[in-house]
Parts: structure tokens; C-alpha cells; sequence
């Protein structure tokens, strides 16, 4: 098909369609507006159903009630949003319905700005709702993440019954790159458990209480064994001149495209870097980070919020390697220039002091 | 008793086929519910059940559970289950609906679950009309939390959040919740109904029937409040919280019906027959097909100006065409619409392009701008921090990016008069009155249009072809088309007049 350029929010949607995906339910949030708009426009078209709702704590509500039908659903907000759909998120995972939901962060706390930020990492990968769960996370760097990105999210929230994020943030959701769609969309088959006014599915029950405590233990142990599962099969990364590389880049998003202009420019200049870039953030790459502690003497980890990923770095490597922090906040996006001159002051200190330096921790 | 004897008794009322056989919810007393004696939700389930049966939709009901005494609908009723959160059934049940149109949906919750923490959740389902019915039990209290006030409490009734009684200064008037959806336009049907008495119970069987029947003929949204006892927390005797209901409640909350559009609603129309899977690609405006130039070395122009904008030693990978653009200026001035003809002529060219824009209030005043790249080679980073060519469409725009152009680059802006300190002798301008060009040539709105020729000219490396295919992708109008297409053209000319002797 051919390429088209588009916006990673409308990049969404289409991709969404092309998966299965039948029904829509949002409510408006910039920088995630256009994801309901083009719902809007496109759901009723295909055959699916589109709801503006009453607030976020609706939409959500909605999800679980079109994915208890056996839908496939999604919906999309932004930070704000996203704290208001964390009840029923910790609902769809305790009742085990799938669903996909793309947060395009913005900036925070509180009403923040509408800039671009990833200050959504632990309420998104951490599970910022109750109870014992974790939501699966996707994290795409391009218009054309984006779009197989949420097609992958549609066949893992069905593969594991669990809410899957799609965790974007506003340059993603708003900057246009040319994108392909694969050719077929995919006819969605009605799961065996879900609840669709039949004979067939009449003594199907859709819920998430479970009144004794053996009986509740039970239940999220079997829920354990399923992120297990998922720690061991679905965990993906981004190796980018990772083999020889001493200093190890880390980020997501819009951070891993910069990073990847500074692993060339740092290459280009002689320097030993590379890029990890985590694609899933639940679950976190751990293994990808190990092989590479052979050759890597420090990883730089750059974000555009206040060390969350940085946390989740450390303990994939446990101690094993110095990791310090780059962070650029409210909207402001770490340079590539800005960066590039902290690797090359790094890459000089690695060569005289050997690592000897205390971790730097820097917001540019 | 004999076998014999039994078949002397008629049973009057037996157990509903919407019913389980057995209750699993009680281990030992599997022919018992979880209620209290006296309590209404027994007789409530039992009228809904019946409706159930009568209708004949056993198979396609789905009964959504709320949060409260009657949690565990799904325990009692041989239907498709989904338990819902507090408050949230009228949201489960209209997406339920939604998608599964041939089903019968019921939402069944209680007063603190309905008219507090999911007020908005039915007043918004109500609003939407949307085909579901809803059970509304109204016992005044939170029952099963141990008796605190709800939104439903009586004046003066004591709760545990209310020791000395509701009071209406400091928690309020009952909230009646049926007149205020009966203020909406959707609804067919709201009917507050009794369990005072033997009357009052018998209507209100009547009212539950109704309102399932009138979703299955696909009427609309359907509500039955149901004043409703419950002896535990009112700490009275079954008979007398019964009484209470009829003697004190009734009071506060009349009962009758509040909306009955029954006669002149319309069935709903049956959904729309979804498209052929094979249509989906089409309909969400996914073409077929290549572009007008697929092979990029047969259109790049790299003898152009496009080569001294390339990135300078610094790039790991050799780059035929590396082109950083920051276009800015005031909203209006139809900043992103430029860097989008851009990239998309980019796109059509063969070229590898990102598009991104400065987004939010600044697009509704203020200024805006966009980053636009063209590159041959994947584009890692689409943000563009020190463009090659600079769009400045005002001065502040200038002011704000002239500092970040690359050695050898371009600046093209809109004035008749360069500011003397934005002069940089590593940097080479175009400065026109673009604005007043534009309205010479017919609107002044299209001055992005002769910038863009300008840049294109300095860029050198986009077909004209390419550039006239974006720019009727992107401009509907054809009267807008001839003009921007006009103004591009204006540009080019405007360009080569200036650089004339360089080009020589």
C-alpha cells in the first residue's frame, strides 16, 4: 500500500480499524484530540461504534462494557485523562478484558501544559490504578509505530486479556511521517468468554470480585503467571549501534529519535555510543539490557520527566553499571546538541577517570 | 405427606427460569439469597426475573451488576453477567448495547450507586437515550458500607454519617433523581414504584415488565425507580420498614409516572449492515497505488542549493539530501499548511519526511511553527533545532529562530527591510514584502505560497510535478489551488530575479 503522510493520532485509529478494532469511546484532550476525531469520522463508517463520552471515567467504563461484549476497543487521552480512566483500568485487569488505550502525554503535574512530556511512565507502566496488575506498554518513536505499534497492542491485549497502552507522547501524536498500512484488515473473532446476549454466552460472567481471600489470591496469582509470561515472550527493544558501544543511550519515544541523531553524530565523531531503545515498557527489556554489559561502561539514560524510566533502568541492571540522567521537562525537549555534549564530556571523563566520578544526575 | 398429596397444591409463583436452580453464593443454604429478611432487592429480582421470562429474552439479557447489596446479581441470575464498578453501570450497559444491538441490557443499581457517585454516568445515558433499562432501588442509605447517608436519605433521617439526622443545610435536599432525568428529552419511560404494599408491589411488577418491554421493541432508554425497605440498616421490623416505605418515604419521593413517551416513540432503526472487510483499506482513505516518482536519483535536482544545506561532517552517514526547515510566524499566516505542501511534495518525491508542529492555544494566536525535514536517507530526529532554511513570516518569528540557522543556510522573511542586527554575514536572506506581493496577486493570504516557491527554488531538489501533487492533495479548492499554485510560481520568479548573476 502506498505511503502516506499522516499524524501519528490519526495513524492510530486507522491502524486500529485495519486490527479489528469496532468500537471507540473518548473524550477530547490535547494532544490527544485527534484520535477521537478521527474515530469520529472513520468508526461509524467501518461498521463500529463511536461514543464522545460524559468524561474519562466513562469512556472507560465504556471499554469494559464493549470489551465484556467481545469487541475489540480502544480509546485515547492524555495524562489528566489517563488518572481519571485508572479505576476502571484496574477493573478491565481484574476482570481480565482486553482493550487498548493511547495516552499522548502531556506535560504534568496537575493541569501541567499541553506540551510534550513522559511524565506518564508510572501511572502508565507502574499501573496507577489499585489492586495487584500491570497494564502491558507499547512505546512507539514514529508515525509508523504508531500504527503497527497499536495493532501489535490489539493482538497482545487478546493474547494476555488485559488492558494494553499504547504510551505516546505529543510530538508522536503530532508530527506527520509518511506511514504503510498492511493491505487486509483483520476480522476480530468473538472471544469464547465474553458476554454477547446469547444462548452460547448466557452463563458467561464478566467481573472482578472475588469475595474470599483464597478465592482473590487465587485469581491474582493466575493473573502473575500471565505477566510472567509475558516478561518471557513479549519484551521488545531497539538495538542501535549497540555491539561495541561503551556509552549505552537509553530513551522512548520522541527521546529516541533524538538519541539516534546523537549516536550518529557521536559516531561520526569517534566516540564508542549506542541506543537502547525500550519498545515495550511493561514489560521492560530487562534481558536486552544485560547483553550489553560486556562492552557497555555507563548508560546515559534520557527522558523528558523526572527520572522514571531512570528507575526502571537500575534495576534491570541491578547495580552492574553506572547509569546517569538526562531530563528535559514542561515541554522543553532534551537537544541533540545538548545531548551530544554531555556524551562527549562523558566519553572524555570515561577515558581519564575511568568511571571513578560519582553518577550525574542532570536536567539540562 | 405422600407423593400424592403434592400434586393437590398449585403452585401459584414458582421459581422464575431466569433464576439459577441453586444460589451458589451461600454454601450451605443454596436455596437462599444473601439479602436480609425484609430487605426489597429479593422481590425486585424476582419481578425483573418474571419480566424476563414473560418476554422470552432469557437468552439474550444481559443483566449489568452494580456496586452495593445487589453485587452479586450474577449468582442469582441465569443470564450473561457483567459486573460493573460503582456507579458506572449506565456506561457498561450503552456500550454493551452499542455493540451488541440484538441484546437486552439491564442496569441495575442502587440509590448510592446511581444518584452519587454515578450521577453523571445515567444522567448522561439518560440524555443519550440510549436503548437500555435501568432498575433504580432506592432504600435512602447505603446499605451495604453499614448505613451511611446517600444523596436519597430522608430530612431528618439518621445514618451514620448523619448521627442527629439529615439536615438540609448541611447535606442538602433529597435528590430526586426521576424527576430530574423526567427533565430530559430521550427518555420514553420513568415510573417511581413502591414495595409498600401488596398495591403498590403489583404495580410495580407491572412497571419493571414495561420498561424491558419497551427496550425489546426498541424504544429508548426506560427507568423504573423502586422505593425499596431495608429493615437491617433502618433497624425496624420487615413489616414495619415496609410500612415506612409507604407511610413515610412516599412522602418525600410521590410515586407515579414521571415520562411515558411509550405511544409515539419510534423503534429505533436496525443498525447499518457493517461494510465488507475488503472495503475497510477504502474507507479509511488508504490509497493504492505508488507515487508520481518512485526512483529519487531520477528527480533529485542535486546540482542545487539543496547541497550546501546538507549537514556538514557531522553526520555519520552520507546524505544526498538533507534538508532542515523551521517555518514560523503568526497563526493564520498558514505556517503548518506551507511545511505541509513541503512534506508532502518531499513524500512525493521519493524522499524520506517528518512533518511537526507546534500545537495547542499558540495555533488560535500567537505565534506557530513547524519543523519540516527531507532527507534521503531515514530521518532520525524530526525535530529541527538548527534549520538550513528559516520561514520567518514575521518578525518575531525572526528574533526568535535567526540565531538557530546553520552556517551557510537561508533565511527567508516577510518584510521589506532586514532588522540590521539579525544580519549574520554566514547566512544568506531573502527579504521580500511576501504579505504585499500576495495581495498584488490577488489575496494576501497566500504569501506562505511565495515563500514556499522562494524555498523551493533555494532547495532545488523537488520536481514541479511532485510540488503541484501535494499541493492539490492538500488544497480542496480549486480556486485556491490556481492562486497558491500562482503565488508558488510568483516566488520561484522572485527568487531567480534576486540571484540572477549567482545562478550566471
Amino acid at each position: 500500500m502506498r505511503k502516506q503522510l499522516m499524524k501519528g493520532n490519526e495513524a492510530i485509529v486507522k491502524s486500529a480499524i485495519l486490527a479489528g478494532c469496532r468500537a471507540f469511546y473518548g473524550y477530547p484532550i490535547t494532544p490527544a484530540s485527534e484520535i477521537t476525531e478521527t474515530a469520529a469520522l472513520y468508526m461509524p463508517k467501518c461498521g463500529g461504534v463511536f461514543v464522545q463520552a460524559e468524561s474519562e471515567v466513562a469512556a472507560i467504563n465504556m471499554l469494559y462494557g464493549a470489551s465484556a461484549a467481545g469487541v475489540r476497543a480502544m480509546t485515547a487521552s492524555s495524562g489528566p485523562g489517563i488518572s481519571l480512566m485508572q479505576e476502571g483500568i484496574s477493573y478491565m485487569a481484574g476482570a481480565e478484558l482486553p482493550c487498548v488505550i493511547a495516552d499522548v502525554m502531556r506535560g504534568g503535574p496537575g493541569l501541567g501544559n499541553i506540551n510534550s512530556e513522559q511524565g506518564d511512565y508510572n501511572q502508565v507502566v507502574k499501573g496507577g490504578g489499585h489492586g495487584n496488575y500491570h497494564t502491558l506498554v507499547l512505546a512507539p518513536h514514529s508515525v509508523q509505530e504508531m500504527a503497527d505499534l497499536t495493532a501489535l497492542a490489539f493482538e497482545l491485549a487478546d493474547r494476555y486479556r488485559n488492558p494494553v497502552f499504547v504510551l505516546a507522547d505529543g510530538f508522536v501524536g503530532q508530527m506527520m511521517e509518511p506511514v504503510e498500512f498492511p493491505e487486509q484488515a483483520v476480522a476480530a473473532p468473538t472471544p469464547h468468554w465474553a458476554v454477547t446476549g446469547t444462548a452460547e454466552t448466557r452463563s458467561n460472567v464478566i467481573n472482578s470480585l472475588h469475595m474470599g481471600a483464597d478465592e482473590l489470591e487465587t485469581h491474582v496469582l493466575e493473573l502473575e503467571k500471565k505477566y510472567r509470561l509475558a516478561e518471557q515472550r513479549e519484551a521488545r527493544a531497539e538495538d542501535w549501534f549497540t555491539d561495541d558501544a561503551e556509552i549505552v543511550l537509553v530513551g522512548y519515544g520522541i527521546v529516541g529519535r533524538i538519541l539516534k541523531a546523537v549516536t550518529a553524530e557521536a559516531r561520526a565523531a569517534g566516540i564508542k555510543v549506542g541506543l537502547l531503545r525500550p519498545i515495550t515498557l511493561y514489560p521492560f527489556p530487562v534481558e536486552r539490557f544485560r547483553r550489553l554489559l560486556p562492552r557497555a561502561k555507563l548508560f546515559v539514560v534520557v527522558e523528558m520527566s523526572n527520572g522514571q524510566l531512570l528507575d526502571d533502568v537500575r534495576l534491570a541492571l541491578n547495580g552492574a553499571r553506572p547509569v546517569e540522567f538526562l531530563s528535559r521537562m514542561g515541554g522543553n525537549v532534551p537537544s541533540h546538541e545538548d545531548v551530544y555534549r554531555f556524551v562527549r564530556e562523558r566519553a572524555h571523563a570515561l577515558k581519564t577517570a575511568a568511571g571513578a566520578e560519582e553518577e550525574r544526575l542532570a536536567h539540562v | 405427606m405422600s407423593s400424592d398429596t403434592a400434586v393437590e397444591y398449585e403452585v401459584a409463583q414458582g421459581r422464575s427460569k431466569s433464576f439459577y436452580p441453586r444460589f451458589e453464593r451461600k454454601d450451605e443454604l443454596q436455596h437462599q439469597t444473601h439479602y436480609c429478611p425484609g430487605c426489597g432487592h429479593g422481590v425486585v429480582h424476582k419481578m425483573l426475573a418474571r419480566a424476563i421470562d414473560e418476554l422470552g429474552i432469557q437468552d439474550r439479557t444481559i443483566l449489568v451488576g452494580p456496586v452495593g447489596c445487589s453485587v452479586f446479581t450474577y449468582y442469582y441470575f441465569d443470564l450473561g453477567n457483567v459486573q460493573a464498578a460503582h456507579g458506572r453501570a449506565p456506561a457498561v450497559s450503552t456500550a454493551l448495547k452499542r455493540s451488541r444491538p440484538e441484546s437486552i441490557v439491564i442496569s441495575y443499581q442502587g440509590d448510592g450507586d446511581l444518584s452519587a457517585i454515578g450521577a453523571a454516568e445515567i444522567l448522561h445515558a439518560a440524555n443519550r437515550g440510549e436503548n437500555i433499562t435501568v432498575i433504580f432501588v432506592n432504600n435512602a442509605i447505603y446499605s451495604m458500607t453499614g448505613g451511611q447517608a446517600a444523596p436519597t436519605t430522608l430530612l431528618g433521617q439518621k445514618s451514620t454519617t448523619t448521627p442527629e439526622g439529615r439536615s438540609a443545610l448541611g447535606e442538602g435536599y433529597p435528590l430526586h433523581e426521576s424527576e430530574l432525568l423526567a427533565t430530559l428529552e430521550a427518555p420514553v419511560y420513568i415510573e417511581r414504584v413502591g414495595l409498600g404494599d401488596n398495591k403498590q408491589i403489583a404495580q410495580a411488577a407491572r412497571a419493571i415488565r414495561r420498561a424491558v418491554e419497551n427496550q425489546v421493541r426498541g424504544l429508548g432508554f426506560s427507568l423504573v425507580e423502586v422505593l425499596s425497605p431495608c429493615p437491617t440498616i433502618w433497624k425496624m421490623q420487615p413489616v414495619e420498614a415496609q410500612h415506612w416505605v409507604r407511610d413515610v418515604m412516599e412522602k418525600t419521593f410521590p410515586l407515579g409516572v414521571l415520562r411515558d413517551r411509550t405511544r409515539e416513540a419510534q423503534p429505533r432503526p436496525a443498525p447499518a449492515t457493517p461494510p465488507a472487510l475488503e472495503e475497510i483499506p477504502r474507507l479509511l482513505g488508504l490509497e493504492h497505488g505508488e507515487r508520481l516518482v518512485k526512483d529519487e536519483r531520477q528527480v533529485l535536482n542535486l546540482a542545487g542549493n539543496g547541497s550546501a544545506l546538507k549537514r556538514t561532517g557531522e553526520r555519520a552517514r552520507a546524505a544526498e539530501v538533507d534538508l532542515e526547515v523551521r517555518i514560523a510566524g503568526f497563526g493564520g499566516q498558514g505556517v503548518l499548511l506551507l511545511g505541509e505542501v513541503l512534506a508532502e511534495a518531499g513524500l512525493e518525491s521519493g524522499l524520506e519526511v517528518s512533518w511537526l508542529p507546534s500545537y495547542g492555544p499558540e495555533m488560535r494566536s500567537g505565534t506557530s511553527n513547524c519543523h519540516v525535514r527531507l532527507a534521503s536517507q531515514s530521518i532520525d530526529s524530526p525535530l529541527v533545532s538548527a534549520p538550513g532554511i528559516l520561514v520567518a513570516m514575521n518578525e518575531p518569528s525572526l528574533r526568535k529562530f535567526d540565531r538557530t540557522v546553520r552556517p551557510g543556510g537561508w533565511v527567508i522573511y516577510n518584510g521589506e527591510e532586514f532588522p540590521a542586527d539579525c544580519v549574520r554575514p554566514d547566512v544568506r536572506v531573502v527579504a521580500l514584502p511576501f504579505t504585499k506581493i500576495a495581495h498584488e496577486l490577488g489575496d494576501a493570504r497566500a504569501s506562505n505560497m511565495i515563500m514556499l516557491g522562494v524555498l523551493l527554488e533555494i532547495a532545488g531538489v523537488l520536481p514541479d510535478a511532485s510540488v503541484a501533487a501535494a499541493l492539490r492533495r492538500l488544497v480542496r479548492n480549486p480556486r485556491w489551488v490556481e492562486l497558491d499554485e500562482r503565488a508558488m510560481a510568483g516566488g520561484r520568479a522572485r527568487y531567480r530575479e534576486m540571484f540572477a548573476e549567482v545562478h550566471a
